[in-house]
């Protein structure tokens, strides 16, 4: 065989051989089921139920394996102070893991402040959790795709994937990202992508006492949730991003941010 | 064991929270990240003083030209340092190679680097590969080999690549691939480090990183600070040098060849004179653009104002306009623009000046992670000096110590192989 004949040969076989490699992919039974486009999960917070109980990031601390010491958090609760001079104090100590039973506001560094029940003006709780956004800069950011969004519109991390540099958590201006303390990657709320694929409630939803927190499938306009979510008044945080979240909020200040 | 188990939480070491911060954030980008930036400045500045002789043919800069160089190639392994020390899975690293993820400002980091160290490496091969092959073709001479002198023969034959030809013709197409690779080197170096300053200027969740202006400020700051530390080593070189010519120590012991003191002096005065004066001008840049950037933000005061000015005005004040400023930026403008201008002048004025640049990456990094997103609270940064474990070493005095170091260090090697004070054989 001529050396010019050999090469061409070996051509041909190599170009033949990938052809069928690269027309079989493995299809997972899940993902095809992920890519359902009916399916789009979204968030419903009301804000006048919210009593700061705490009890959703004790679940959600639990459920997901957060170290309950460690002063991260999936989801927190804020509190918010309007004294009657207009003094406006904001708190959220260990993100409300112990349920606000105090009425004095932390100031951090240790410092506390009291403040006179007569002079409050309003004051109420907002809690918060990763806005599943539709257009994440924080997926955007990754360097090596580790972090994506699911077909359902969950905002995912790859704990086997993610090199930990960070740049996701600086990206998200809702700060509801942070670095893992015992994984030591990226880590966020995930629905409990685990229990709604499952027909489960999340499990702050399944904590929350008074029905602050619900969960729905967007697509699905006979659901109660997204029936609230299409025909209220409902806003968003921090909507001037462009990252368009899909955590909604019944009755939002303007002073949340 | 509170304090203990709490630690594990990254940022938890070095960050002060003080009014309303939310509970995830911390300083999450600490000190290898002032680093990562100051680092490539430097190469990128290193290497394009160095092309101002290859490419403009600025004559009085042939010294220089060569040291920085070589300077700039000892720099560039050091530019991804900082980037590893501060990885949560330093292992992982690689995956930004091997996978990227398009979208990302940093995925472009891999191949960015990879053009630039091909380039930077591809110019040193041909500006020595005439040292090489007389190097290699003395050694082979030598018929009397020591074992580590057969070591140095086989890795100077290595390095020629096998091109032993020393013809007139050859050696002109070596100068005109040096001229070519630091014509394309001077872009790809700015877009190397015009693009860190874009890793930064498109987080748009940072209020203060947020600027079209970032990538253009880095680039001249880079170019500042790499210059600086070009005068600054090779000032110190020159130093060393003198003071062996005095003393005939080392090579001018035997060689009669050596530059004499004399020589060595009115060199080193004509080269950091002629170099600070383009120093001069990239400075003017790099503050007019840095200044125009604070006076943006204060003319139009967007949201984010409010919480900019209490932390540039008030919380960073001394470390923004005294040391970054006024120690950085105008006293060594002046030390060098005032009349009577000399070597040690300029060389105290280099130090302040890379001082500055150091500054100005601290104020942005730092600076930018000093306020919370909810604007209703403040982060203090305080850099672990003692380490007390693997943690606070890396993102501590001693990790940033470290990556200052390596570059000396590397530079030493290098220079054995490739010294850059060459004796001019052809050029």
């Amino acid at each position: 065989m001529q050396r010019r004949d050999f090469l061409k040969n070996s051509i041909y076989v190599i170009a033949g051989a990938s052809i069928p490699l690269s027309a079989l992919e493995f299809l997972d039974p899940r993902e095809v089921l992920a890519k359902n486009p009916s399916i789009h999960w979204a968030f419903l917070i009301d804000t006048h139920k919210c009593v700061g109980c705490g009890f959703c990031v004790k679940a959600c601390k639990t459920e997901n394996d957060i170290p309950l010491e460690a002063n991260v958090t999936r989801t927190w609760v804020e509190r918010y102070v309007y004294t009657k001079d207009d003094r406006r104090y904001v708190d959220s100590p260990d993100g409300a893991l112990h349920g606000y039973t105090e009425s004095r506001v932390d100031l951090g560094k240790g410092e506390f402040k009291e403040i006179d029940p007569e002079n409050v003006g309003k004051a109420f709780f907002v809690p918060k959790l990763c806005n599943h956004c539709l257009a994440p800069s924080c997926t955007q950011v990754c360097p090596v795709g580790a972090t994506y969004k699911t077909d359902d519109g969950v905002v995912l991390v790859d704990r086997k994937w993610c090199i930990g540099c960070g740049y996701c958590i600086m990206a998200c201006p809702f700060a509801a990202r942070f670095f893992h303390p015992v994984e030591k990657v990226a880590d966020k709320c995930t629905f409990c992508y685990h229990r709604i694929t499952k027909g489960l409630e999340t499990a702050c939803v399944n904590a929350c006492p008074f029905g602050a927190r619900k969960m729905c499938n967007i697509r699905d306009i006979n659901d109660p949730v997204t029936k609230v979510i299409l025909n209220e008044r409902v806003g968003v945080l921090k909507d001037e991003f462009g990252t368009k979240p899909q955590a909604f909020y019944i009755g939002l200040a303007s002073e949340v941010r | 064991m509170v304090e203990q188990l709490a630690m594990h939480v990254h940022g938890e070491a070095w960050t002060v929270k003080e009014l309303f911060v939310l509970p995830n954030e911390y300083i999450y980008w600490s000190i290898q990240i002032v680093m990562y930036p100051f680092m490539t400045g430097l190469v990128a500045g290193a290497f394009v003083l160095s092309s101002l002789y290859h490419v403009f043919g600025v004559q009085k800069l042939k010294e220089i030209a060569r040291f920085s160089l070589v300077f700039s190639f000892a720099l560039l392994p050091v530019a991804m340092m900082p980037l590893m020390l501060h990885l949560q899975q330093p292992f992982r690293g690689i995956h930004v190679m091997m996978t990227p993820h398009f979208t990302s400002a940093i995925a472009a980091f891999g191949i960015v680097f990879s053009t630039y160290a091909s380039i930077v490496a591809a110019e040193l091969w041909f500006v020595y590969r005439q040292h090489f092959v007389l190097t290699y073709q003395s050694l082979e001479a030598n018929t009397s080999r020591s074992g580590m002198q057969n070591l140095w023969r086989l890795l100077f034959k290595v390095l020629t690549l096998g091109a032993m030809d020393l013809s007139h013709e050859a050696l002109e197409k070596d100068h005109k691939a040096v001229k070519l690779l630091a014509g394309i080197g001077i872009p790809v170096a700015c877009f190397l480090h015009g693009y860190a300053g874009f890793i930064f200027g498109s987080v748009k969740a940072n209020a203060l990183w947020m600027t079209p202006l970032m990538p253009v400020i880095f680039i001249c700051s880079a170019v500042v600070s790499g210059i600086a530390l070009c005068i600054l080593c090779y000032v110190i070189v020159q130093e060393a040098r003198k003071f062996m010519a005095k003393r005939k120590l080392s090579r001018w012991a035997n060689d009669p060849n050596a530059p004499s003191y004399e020589k060595l002096q009115g060199a080193e005065k004509q080269e950091v004179m002629m170099v600070s004066d383009y120093l001069l001008y990239f400075m003017i840049a790099a503050l007019t653009l840095e200044l125009l950037d604070l006076i943006f933000r204060g003319y139009t005061q967007v949201k984010s104002w409010d919480i900019l000015r209490t932390v540039i005005m008030e919380r960073d004040f001394v470390a923004i306009f005294i040391l970054q400023y006024a120690l950085g930026n105008v006293l060594p403008f002046l030390m060098m623009i005032l009349p009577g201008r000399n070597v040690r002048r300029t060389t105290i004025a280099c130090a302040l000046v890379l001082f500055g640049v150091f500054m100005m990456r601290w104020n942005v990094v730092i600076g930018g992670q000093a306020f919370s997103l909810s604007f209703a609270g403040f982060m203090h940064y305080h850099l672990p000096i003692i380490p007390h474990d693997a943690e606070t070493f890396k993102e501590g005095l001693f990790g940033a110590l470290t990556v200052i170091a390596t570059p000396f260090v590397l530079f030493w090697f290098i220079a054995k192989v490739m010294p850059p004070f060459l004796k001019e054989e052809s050029h």
